[in-house]
């Protein structure tokens, strides 16, 4: 049942007749609005409950109405994440919430309790379910399950590889929506409950604190007698420790593959993360995809997207099991980060042409002779020295020091409200 | 009178079913890697059958675990397990995967079907969707609190399954984390299939919590770093009716098992017949518990009295 997603035209080319959706995350107005301008088609937000993520700073109903608006006037979509597994308790106040999001024109929500599926059927039938990675969806029979469920898409689990997503493809008429990049569960999302036991915090409703990218030592236990124990340990001492942390994905590499196997839906992870990442994963894929689908048959990476991607990153990356399960090579040990080579360092707020002078928001300390780096959806990066910084009144800085300080020098290139400008760390 | 509930242990192989049995068993889960996940024993084809043999012999129930995460490439394999299952007439199949409970509308549709996602099973109403899609019971996540359970089974449509004893998961990974540590330190260690000789722990320094850890053809599992126990705290859950209380026997030998049950046959009987005399002998069974716990796995209430933040 795969979709024709590519055609052969007469003078032998292929034409690419199927865009994926590339869906980003946002956790709050000002990230949301930053992945509409960079290229997003569809953004997924959580609300106030019933989402994971419950330290991010999540949306009201007002500022979901606000980004729906904004939205869709760049014809894009918004998603709610309502995929907590639910105790008893967490029933109450959930009709109405959905209820609101369809209201405020929220196009679906992503869930992964079946009670809340239901009652979205009764309480909000406007509003399109889509299968969270939290039910852990392994096999196209499941995901036919679903399908007969009434589900109008399916979020698979982060171990499902490319062979098996064309099965799914194959079997059922769904749309499918695959993690393309960002961090990743290292165990089956919605099986582990590591952070129940460590620090009493319910990883299924929101409070997950990543106890898999702690450090551990690895033992063997012996007993002869079933009652005493000892322990051997199963590293030296200059050994790393034992440790669960996964690189985070990056699917770059595989994007023509994911386009032609017909996949509905691309997701980039991170409603935790800073608006520089979003604006800079999302331009990144926007033109992988762009590029491709325009011309499938002299499509090359860019290895500026790759170092683009590399930026923003906080962790090395790989592709997880789009190919195979992962080995060692996928895992971090000791560091369980890397060291970022940009900061970002502040968003375009006006730009005068005559006088090249940039007005900017500081989100980053920076200072005369800083390497900075612009970049937006619609111009070409480009690098410079900072010069001579001044304040909103024309006094010269030795540096822009405060969070929000709005800030002016000259710019080699001319540049447009909502850019942003990175720093290079030394 | 108040209804005694099941009581369901988990054996190791199928010379444990006899002696649970005799120590007051009322049901056993079997099952073998390929389909069920995190058994105390693997037990062939072969193995079930001799034990649901056994076990109905004395009028007790027989479960088979199929609540693995399938992917694709092992779907192939689920009808005809469960046509076998149907033949030898297993009393119910634990599922977890709805692709299961697909293959068994088709293959076995009147086979009882309880769902144990064990994570997942979080609310009554959840409980009951999978009631209308065709199970028959739920068991009910670890995580859970007494007026959470108690709650749920108030206004289940389904029969509610809790574990009372013994360890629980804590997580499961696809990835094999032990060998790739293993790899990664250039060290050659024969990891998988190894649970019942070599015993692997993780040692978390900060909590000087120790979680035991094995990889099989599931993937990597963790579970709890202590045994819960309940023996001395089973009034409410009696009283509300939950249906089967479950004793679980991965990484206990055969000996442990057989007084643990025991110990709950003892308890539960004596609080359906004689509430008071209950009350009055719990610490005792807990105490007898205790005195056979092995050094390094230290006894809790699991999340029975301990409130989860979010």
């Amino acid at each position: 049942m795969v979709e024709q997603t590519i055609q052969s035209r007469s003078d032998g080319k292929r034409v690419i007749t199927k865009k994926p959706e590339l869906l980003a995350p946002a956790g709050n107005l000002e990230k949301l609005k930053i992945a509409v301008r960079y290229g997003a088609d569809a953004v997924f937000i959580g609300g106030r409950d019933f989402g994971l993520r419950s330290n991010a700073d999540n949306f009201s109903t007002e500022e979901m109405a606000e980004g729906v608006q904004f939205a869709n006037n760049y014809g894009a979509h918004i998603y709610v994440t309502t995929n907590i597994f639910a105790h008893n308790e967490n029933m109450d106040g959930l009709e109405e919430y959905l209820a609101d999001l369809e209201r405020v024109g929220v196009k679906g929500i992503i869930v992964a309790d079946p009670m809340i599926i239901e009652t979205c059927k009764q309480a909000a039938p406007k509003l399109e379910v889509h299968l969270s990675t939290q039910q852990s969806l392994s096999n196209w029979q499941a995901v036919k399950f679903w399908k007969e469920e009434g589900l109008d898409r399916v979020v698979l689990a982060r171990e499902v590889g490319l062979q098996e997503m064309l099965e799914m493809k194959r079997n059922v008429d769904i749309e499918i929506e695959t993690f393309i990049h960002g961090a990743m569960c290292i165990s089956y999302s919605g099986r582990c409950v590591l952070s129940n036991h460590m620090t009493a915090r319910d990883s299924n409703r929101g409070g997950c604190c990543q106890s898999c990218r702690w450090d551990y030592f690895l033992y063997e236990e012996k007993s002869n007698d079933g009652k005493n124990v000892e322990e051997n340990a199963l590293f030296d001492e200059e050994d790393a420790p034992f440790a669960m942390s996964p690189k985070d994905l990056n699917l770059i590499e595989a994007i023509p593959k994911l386009v032609e196997a017909g996949i509905d839906s691309l997701k980039v992870e991170g409603r935790m993360k800073s608006i520089h990442y979003v604006a800079t994963v999302v331009s990144v894929y926007r033109k992988v995809i762009d590029a491709y689908c325009a011309d499938p048959d002299n499509f090359k990476i860019n290895p500026e997207w790759v170092n683009e991607l590399a930026k923003c990153a906080n962790r090395p990356t790989a592709p997880a099991f789009f190919e195979n399960t992962p080995g060692h090579e996928e895992q971090l040990f000791r560091n369980h980060s890397q060291k970022t080579t940009f900061d970002f360092a502040g968003v375009v707020l006006d730009y005068d042409e005559g006088s090249g002078i940039v007005t900017l928001q500081q989100r980053n300390y920076f200072k005369p002779g800083d390497q900075i780096e612009f970049f937006g959806p619609e111009i070409m990066n480009f690098n410079q020295r900072v010069g001579k910084i001044w304040d909103e009144d024309g006094k010269e800085l030795d540096a822009a020091r405060h969070p929000l300080q709005i800030v002016r020098f000259k710019v080699e290139k001319p540049v447009n409200p909502h850019n942003m400008m990175r720093k290079e760390l030394t | 009178m108040m209804n005694k509930p099941e009581l369901l242990v988990t054996p190791t192989s199928v010379s444990d079913v006899s002696p649970l049995l005799d120590a007051g068993a009322t049901a056993i889960m079997i099952g073998e890697e390929t389909y069920g996940l995190r058994l105390a024993g693997e037990f062939n084809r072969e193995d079930v059958e001799k034990a649901t043999a056994l076990a109905h012999e004395r009028g007790a129930k027989v479960y088979v675990a199929m609540n693995a995460l399938f992917h694709n490439d092992t779907l192939p394999l689920l009808p005809d397990y469960i046509k076998f299952l149907k033949q030898i007439s297993v009393d119910a199949i634990v599922f977890g995967d709805p692709a299961v409970l697909l293959n068994v509308k088709e293959h076995a549709p009147n086979m009882s079907l309880h769902w144990n996602t064990e994570t997942t099973a979080t609310n009554w109403y959840t409980a009951n969707y999978w009631g209308r899609k065709g199970a028959t019971r739920a068991v009910l996540a670890r995580e859970l609190n007494m007026d959470a359970i108690v709650e749920i089974k108030e206004a289940a449509e389904v029969e509610i399954e809790v574990q009372v004893h013994g360890m629980t998961c804590m997580f499961q990974s696809k990835r094999m984390l032990i060998g790739n540590y293993m790899a990664f330190q250039g060290k050659d260690l024969k990891v998988q299939g190894k649970r019942k000789d070599r015993t692997l722990i993780l040692h978390d320094p900060e909590r000087n919590a120790k979680y035991p850890i094995w990889e099989d053809k599931n993937g990597t599992h963790i579970m709890s770093p202590k045994d819960m126990c309940i023996i001395d705290e089973l009034e409410e859950m009696i009283d509300t009716g939950v249906d089967s209380f479950k004793i679980e026997g991965i990484q206990k030998d055969i000996q442990y098992l057989t007084e643990i049950t025991g110990l709950y046959r003892e308890a539960i009987d004596l609080y359906v017949e004689n509430p008071e005399l209950y009350q009055e002998k719990k610490d005792q069974f807990f105490e007898k518990v205790k005195s056979i716990q092995p050094s390094n796995r230290e006894l809790d209430t699991g999340f029975f009295f301990k409130e989860t933040v979010y």
